[in-house]
């Protein structure tokens, strides 16, 4: 290990590379239940950039195994949004909840790894300029998806406005810093949509101090299990 | 010295996509650069064209065991971000490659062309299905005249 306190990056290295695989777990539930093949398929392509964005990172802050299957809930840093099941509550899957988090986080991962391309960290920047391209394509998948749902039929609208009203409050802390930048890219979508932007009330967080909620435990007791069962286990 | 580089290099370049077994790395960009160090060690440089791609792993064994065929057994793969990979990057030959096996370019304006009907001359409607496709590089399409479903790479 290079040394976490040697990099004044890192902090934020962790937390990015944290968020991205905290989202390539969750998004991967979807993988065999999306509504189509071709969801499925794209569902699963943007959880594998997630992933290799995440490993990217993870490796550049410490060792990429040990920070991914050893460290438990509180050792976690990303933001409170990546960990939330991707429907109403625990083991539901929404596509238009999906939709509506994807929507709010590759716009933060989007600004987040622009920023880090033009830092002054050869190694880092790089990692940016490169998950910049990806982020762009994610951010641009969801967008559609709001429009359809949003602009669809009186249920997925319903729907998809239930999801926007629930995931809301944790933009705050996801666009710590970037809010005024996040919210330009985000606004017009909705307003395309047809949706109502939800007031700003509750601002949950904690999440980048390892203060999480009860679902992180979850997906990291089945991320996790087969490490710690079987410790150093590769195929 | 240059004559091991350039054979080096060529066996490393010559090596096929697992994914897309019609081109070669080499053809693809994502070979960086070979080359046989002072203690005898032979570097290879690559580059991921999707930060997530899968066939990273199976693209550096089989560099490994194509330099080993070759004799040359200390081989290190050294995987770089920087320049990010394009689409830029795809050589003439093999973007000839890709079309011959059904697989489109994305086209000037980012939409391609139907690979079965191009050779007509006037360009065909096509639909987008997808953003994403079989791999992380491509999108899928229909042909709005021959209504067949097809790849192209997307404009990275």
């Amino acid at each position: 290990m290079s040394g976490l306190a040697e990099r004044a990056t890192t902090v934020d290295l962790l937390a990015l590379g944290d968020d991205a695989l905290i989202a390539a777990q969750r998004l991967a539930e979807w993988v065999s239940r999306a509504p189509t093949l071709e969801e499925d398929v794209a569902l699963a392509n943007i959880a594998l950039d997630q992933l290799g964005a995440a490993r990217m990172l993870l490796a550049t802050a410490g060792d990429e195994d040990e920070l991914a299957y050893r460290r438990d809930d509180r050792g976690f840093r990303n933001c409170l949004l990546a960990e939330l099941p991707l429907g109403p509550g625990r083991g539901d899957l929404d596509f238009g909840w999906t939709m509506t988090w994807l929507l709010m986080l590759s716009a933060a991962q989007l600004l987040r790894y622009t920023d880090l391309a033009a830092g002054a960290d050869e190694h880092a920047a790089g990692i940016g300029a490169k998950a910049v391209k990806e982020s762009t394509y994610h951010l641009d998948h969801a967008t559609q998806w709001m429009l359809r749902l949003g602009g669809g039929t009186e249920q997925s609208h319903r729907r998809v406005q239930e999801a926007l009203d629930g995931l809301w409050p944790y933009g705050h802390e996801l666009a710590e810093g970037i809010r005024d930048r996040w919210l330009a890219l985000v606004e017009p979508v909705l307003a395309e949509a047809g949706l109502t932007r939800p007031a700003d009330r509750w601002r949950p967080d904690g999440g980048r101090a390892g203060r999480h909620t009860e679902h992180l435990s979850f997906l990291l007791a089945e991320m996790q299990s087969l490490h710690r069962a079987h410790p150093g286990a590769q195929w | 010295m240059t004559t091991v580089r350039t054979e080096i290099a060529e066996i490393a370049g010559a090596v096929p996509d697992p994914e897309l077994r019609v081109v070669t790395i080499g053809e693809l960009g994502i070979v960086r650069g070979a080359e046989k160090a002072e203690d005898g060690r032979v570097v290879v440089t690559i580059t991921p064209t999707y930060s997530g791609c899968p066939a990273m792993d199976a693209i550096r064994d089989d560099i490994r065991a194509a330099l080993a065929a070759a004799g040359h057994t200390d081989v290190e793969v050294r995987t770089v971000l920087s320049p990010a990979w394009s689409t830029d990057m795809i050589t003439e030959s093999g973007w000839a490659a890709l079309e011959r096996t059904g697989i489109a370019a994305p086209g000037a304006s980012g939409t391609p062309a139907c690979p079965r009907c191009a050779h007509r001359g006037q360009p065909t409607p096509v639909l987008q299905i997808s953003r994403y496709a079989s791999t992380p590089c491509q999108s899928l399409w229909s042909c709005r005249s021959c209504l067949e479903p097809f790849n192209a790479i997307k404009k990275l």
